[in-house]
């Protein structure tokens, strides 16, 4: 059934009030007049009052301070911190995805997770060594990386243990904060590994370098080398701005689209080797038992993966109406290809729009109308890469990968690489809830 | 050619030039890493491999281990390793699933990732403060206390390396065209 806006109808293309993306492309106009206008205020809303001015605009405003930090009002927008007493185990931070609009995560807003905590390392004394199997080992300070030619590349940063939480037999009631808050996404400047290792001479037997943090739990995990040839990159900045000290200051490696604990922050050493190290983190966190008593070692993949971020649990629709479905998708394998979005509990599906730019192994903002009748609905968003690969629902995944026999902790980490399609219910009331669907 | 390809080929041959996979051609850097000799990389050169590579001299026995175990790990690792505000070391469940329970009995694949992972980052508030003689101690009383090897056992670089660790066939690559 057509839904009207304003003066246009538009398009239903799926049940439960999905309307047409193009609402939001070629007539975007005319959509975003008739929410803040037409339909919702003009058929629900009370008349506007006579408007005066603000005291803001009768006075003088603050000195402009040299580092900008965002309005007083927006005190809710933070991170989760799951350590803020510091006690000696890890500490987490998480990235409020329900508040932010966009592909690039803030800097203060990037997650980040610390085994040993924030290490304030002073850059003037920090050292990149590399050695193992090269011809000549070799030390670089910053100084010495400034010089060297740089690239700039969007992307995501994603824990293995991301979405963790959904690993439980029956969903966790918690915001897309709590469960998704471990991945984010900026614009990484700095130098390619690879231009590193050229000058130090790789061997040509040399299959896998060892990367190592300088904070005190000295953090190492094995890479390929096929993946420092690709795309591995030492980053030095974050936004335009030197990389947070809990993204690694004042250097990290970073390898697109791979499991957040590889790309090793405060990076000091890389040991170019014929064999993986078997680390800690390789050889026990972040290998996956399956439900058949093995595990799986070396994932590194982040795979195809989508999750609406409004509406979400904690954004209370307060009345029916026109919303704007948005969420985002990402996958280490390359571009998103396509998002479907379902308000029925996938029963059926319309295609999101995808907002440009479309980058590999970046953040793709979905958008996609929607006309809440008031009625409960289940809200789902699935992603496609370029590959074709594509997001699995519940069942094949917990099929696949295993789920716990009882609710864990929601800052548990029963296993890793999740990837599967969240659900979130919205009742009568405009209240949403994470259900399995 | 894949970009992936001519990326590798740049590795082994060393190219001046260099097309990597972000689509830009682009110029050796300038040279300006300092040569490091041996001696003075060694106090970092810490890896170890799970064939032994680069395990220092010294040994250690159990009974030492639990010494140096109850003086400087109980405090967070609890009494007898049996775990507090972290992980328990000692015991555990016979098999690990997704409602927890890794333990170096049952999951550790590599007995070398103890002593490499003690050296680097324990005990928590003082990493890199226990000699290699303490850390091969405490390796033999984790070892030992989980029942993979005898109690009078001594550890070293010889030995370590053939410790079997029960799980370490249970592992599957999940990608093995990334390696």
């Amino acid at each position: 059934m057509p839904s009207r806006i304003g003066r246009f109808e538009i398009e239903q293309v799926a049940g439960n009030g999905l309307l047409d993306r193009r609402a939001l492309l070629g007539r975007g106009v005319v959509l975003a007049g008739a929410v803040g206008a037409g339909a919702v205020g003009a058929t629900t809303g009370a008349a506007a009052e006579p408007l005066k001015d603000g005291p803001w605009s009768l006075e003088v405003g603050d000195a402009i301070p040299p580092y900008q930090r965002p309005s007083g009002f927006e005190k809710a927008v933070v991170r989760t911190v799951d350590n803020p007493k510091n006690e000696p185990r890890n500490s987490r931070a998480r990235t409020p995805h329900h508040l932010l609009k966009g592909i690039i995560t803030p800097n203060g807003l990037h997650f980040t997770i610390c085994h040993g905590g924030v290490p304030d390392i002073d850059p003037a004394q920090h050292k990149l060594v590399i050695h193992g199997m090269v011809k000549q080992p070799l030390a670089f300070t910053l100084e010495d990386l400034e010089r060297y030619p740089m690239v700039s590349r969007i992307g995501f940063v994603e824990c293995g243990g991301n979405s963790a939480p959904l690993f439980s037999n029956e969903p966790i009631q918690a915001n897309v904060q709590a469960l998704h808050g471990l991945a984010s996404c900026s614009e990484w400047t700095g130098v390619l590994l690879s231009t590193l290792l050229e000058e130090a001479g790789v061997d040509p037997k040399a299959k896998w370098i060892i990367a190592e943090g300088a904070d005190s739990p000295h953090l190492i995990r094995s890479v390929p080398l096929a993946k420092v040839a690709d795309d591995a990159m030492v980053a030095m900045y974050q936004n335009g701005e030197r990389i947070q000290p809990g993204q690694g200051y004042p250097m990290r490696l970073w390898l697109p689209g791979y499991e957040g604990n590889m790309n090793v922050k405060f990076l000091r050493r890389v040991q170019v080797t014929d064999q993986p190290a078997l680390t800690y983190y390789e050889a026990r966190t972040y290998s996956q038992i399956l439900p058949n008593g093995k595990a799986y070692r070396f994932y590194f993949l982040q795979e195809v993966k989508s999750f609406i971020t409004s509406p979400s649990p904690g954004l209370t629709l307060k009345e029916p109406g026109i919303y704007e479905i948005t969420g985002v998708a990402y996958a280490g394998t390359g571009r998103i290809a396509k998002v479907l979005v379902s308000a029925d509990g996938a029963k059926s599906w319309a295609e999101a729009a995808l907002q440009e730019p479309r980058l590999p192994k970046a953040f793709t903002r979905f958008r996609m109308p929607w006309r809440w009748d008031g009625q409960p609905a289940i809200l789902q968003s699935r992603a496609w890469d370029e590959a074709g690969n594509m997001q699995p629902t519940r069942e094949q995944f917990v099929a696949a990968r295993g789920q716990t026999s009882k609710p864990p902790s929601v800052l548990g980490f029963p296993s890793q690489h999740f990837n599967s399609i969240t659900s979130w219910a919205v009742d009568g009331k405009g209240e949403v809830r994470h259900v399995y669907a | 050619m894949s970009m992936r390809k001519v990326s590798m080929r740049k590795l082994a041959l060393g190219a001046v030039v260099a097309t990597s996979a972000w689509g830009l051609a682009f110029a050796d850097g300038p040279k300006l890493g300092k040569p490091i000799s041996p001696s003075d990389l060694s106090a970092w050169d810490i890896n170890v491999l799970p064939d032994g590579t680069n395990l220092p001299p010294g040994s250690g026995k159990a009974a030492d281990g639990a010494k140096i175990f109850a003086e400087k790990c109980a405090l967070c690792h609890g009494d007898n390793g049996k775990g507090g505000i972290a992980g328990e070391l000692i015991g555990g469940p016979p098999k690990a699933s997704l409602d927890g329970g890794k333990t170096i009995a049952n999951f550790w694949p590599a007995s070398t990732t103890l002593f490499d992972y003690i050296r680097r980052a324990m005990p928590y508030n003082a990493p890199r403060s226990l000699s290699d003689q303490e850390v091969y101690a405490l390796t033999a009383y984790l070892l030992a206390a989980n029942k993979l090897i005898g109690e009078g056992e001594e550890i070293d670089a010889k030995s370590l390396p053939k410790v079997q660790m029960p799980n370490r066939d249970n592992f599957i690559i999940r990608f093995p065209d990334r390696i």
